[in-house]
């Protein structure tokens, strides 16, 4: 048998195949079946299409309620509703109630439903999240998740895979954020267009798994199907106390064969900041050039987890948002939202002048709770930065990491922790 | 399957929050879609489109989100065909499986002008210039694709074979 990626394993595994190699056409088993409340409605529509009426495992499908909710208005509300009614009908194990939910990618994985070796599908393209434990995790449209709710199977072509490798240690201030930025900087927004992504090298193995997760969220921002981080001591240990059924984790062979290989000493990397309009458009903090800003936001399925917050924190310990800013703080899920305030990080964030709501994607996509006007410049933890993506198509998002983005909220431009003398 | 067709030309990325806005998210009717097609890119883009019209572009089309929403936009916008120089991964998926034709290729992309005609043979990927005369082949479709759109979708691809008691979505191992 051919040594095979990461990727080639998991989907050899799914497809009841000894082996498989790019370009080949697979139908493959899939473990959990994702979809939102924008995604779901259509999906839902679709699935009754089918001739079938159960789904083709209640306890292997998520269904989360996070983009327009809590409800932003009537059409939300009756898509929330639509899906919460589907759960109901088909006593959908894994549905999320406002006040118990979270943003999906951030969800999924804290509460354990997602585990090394799983094969992923998503009705969102930040499914691609999950490959933080060695998934194989990606997106779909509404019309494929309908097909996997109620057959619990999916046709995929198997990617090619890119190696990334990075070595060397990080500066302070920068973490995964600015690895993925960086990443998408050097091979553009289609830099790998259909293919898998095996994150790996020694600052991949000091990296936090909230860090990891960043990483692997934004793989789709390199057009990526999929990327993937091999599960070590440290992604085991994440999913041990949370995963309690039978799984398969894997690794990639000595010898696989990778499509390309990049390398990269990051030693010396700075935060990163990705300029309108595209994810690609990175630059160093240092030539920001002090951008003014209107609005900071924290939070978002790239980095609204614990430590992300944490880092937030550390900057706006005992400071305050700038008069002309407003800062939005968004914990991804309500067990990060419930240890914020365990731990007084929420106290931190209201007393230095900044808007702390429930888990939502709101502002992400220019739903609600943030949406910019035309001209207003937005510094944002989240994943994309194309026209529009936060308000109006003159508004600018620029991406950063929780550090940047919270100290760039104290100055009232892009600027970066060591500026306030941390 | 012919198409023929006036040309709308855009560039390279064209991403999903241009093609449909996420504040229309809330929405799920396609004829009420079409109606915000592409307007943060072409505001008079939903106004002034004509049944049968094509879209052609650059690389990576419909890079971004996964919403379906988008190819459903364009398709009940009246437009017949996307060509490209490339489509991003989960566009070109939701396309097929919705029924909104598109096609690959490259040099057709490059060598087209806005306003322009084209005849298309999807079957046969033959793109024809009607002004230039030139002729281009789209890359082609792997067979369970040609299936998948023969059958107007994954939808009724699907119904039809669980109707029949297959399991599996049918892909080959071996294309
Ligand atoms: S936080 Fe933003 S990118 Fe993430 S799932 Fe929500 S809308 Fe999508």
């Amino acid at each position: 048998m051919s040594p095979m990626t990461l990727a080639e394993k998991i989907l050899a595994a799914h497809a009841g195949l000894p082996e498989v190699a790019p370009g080949m056409l697979i139908d493959a088993r899939v473990d959990l079946v994702l979809a939102n409340d924008i995604t779901a409605p259509i999906a839902i529509r679709e699935f009754e299409k089918l001739g079938v009426s159960r789904v083709f495992d209640p306890a292997r499908i998520a269904l989360v309620p996070d983009h327009f909710a809590p409800n932003k208005d009537i059409k939300s509300a009756e898509q929330c509703l639509t899906m919460r009614r589907f759960a109901r009908e088909q006593g959908i194990v894994h549905y999320y109630e406002v006040g118990r939910m979270g943003i999906e990618h951030v969800l999924l994985p804290e509460q354990g439903l997602v585990a090394p070796g799983d094969l992923v599908v998503g009705a969102d393209s930040h499914t691609c999240t999950y490959g933080a434990l060695g998934a194989f995790a990606t997106g779909m449209g509404s019309t494929d998740i309908a097909v996997a709710m109620a057959t619990g199977r999916v046709w995929l072509k198997v990617p090619e895979t890119v190696r990334i490798v990075f070595t060397g240690s990080l500066q302070p201030w920068v973490g995964g954020k600015d690895l993925i930025l960086y990443t998408i900087g050097q091979i553009g927004v289609d830099g790998a267009r259909y293919q898998a992504v095996e994150f790996c090298g020694p600052a991949i193995d000091a990296l936090s798994m909230d860090g990891r997760f960043t990483m692997a969220n934004m793989a789709i921002e390199a057009g990526a199907k999929a990327g993937l981080f091999s599960p070590d001591d440290k992604a085991m240990a994440y999913v041990a106390p949370r995963v309690s059924r039978p799984y398969a984790a894997c690794t990639p062979d000595p010898g696989a064969r990778y499509v390309r290989t990049l390398e990269w000493d990051v030693s010396a990397l700075e935060p990163q900041v990705a300029f309108p309009h595209l994810p690609s458009n990175v630059r160093a903090v240092s030539e920001a050039g002090g951008v003014r800003i209107d609005q900071a936001v924290i939070g978002s399925c790239t980095n609204g987890r614990w430590e992300d917050l944490e880092l937030a924190a550390r900057v706006l310990r005992g400071r305050r948002v700038h008069s002309d800013v407003r800062c939005i703080i968004i914990p991804g899920t309500q067990e990060i939202y419930r240890r914020l305030a365990r731990e007084g990080l929420l106290e931190t964030f209201v007393e230095a002048g900044a808007a702390v709501s429930t888990p939502t994607c709101g502002p992400c996509l220019g739903g609600y709770m943030g949406v910019l006007a035309a001209g207003e410049r937005c510094i944002s933890t989240t994943n994309r930065n194309f026209v529009g993506r936060m308000g109006h198509p003159q508004s600018e998002v620029y991406l950063a990491n929780p550090a940047v983005a919270a100290a760039s909220a104290v100055l009232g431009r892009i600027g970066s922790p060591a500026e306030l003398g941390l | 399957m012919t198409i023929s067709g006036r040309v709308w030309k855009y560039g390279d990325n064209v991403d999903t929050d241009v093609i449909i806005p996420a504040r229309y998210l809330n929405l799920s009717d396609p004829q009420e879609l079409a109606r915000h097609c592409l307007e943060d890119l072409d505001a008079g883009f939903a106004g002034a489109v004509r049944p049968g019209d094509i879209i052609v572009a650059g690389a990576n089309f419909g890079c971004g989100s996964s919403r379906e929403h988008a190819p459903l936009a364009i398709k009940a916008a009246g437009v017949s065909c996307v060509v490209a120089e490339s489509f991003a991964r989960i566009f070109f998926r939701n396309a097929i499986n919705i029924g909104l034709p598109i096609l690959e290729c490259p040099a057709a992309a490059r060598a087209t002008a806005a306003g322009q005609h084209l005849d298309i043979d999807l079957a046969a990927g033959i793109i024809r210039n009607v002004e230039t005369g030139e002729t281009f082949h789209a890359n082609p479709y792997p067979p369970f694709m040609l299936d998948l759109i023969a059958a107007g979708g994954l939808i009724e691809y699907t119904r039809r074979r669980l109707a029949a008691g297959r399991t599996g979505s049918g892909a080959a191992c071996c294309e």
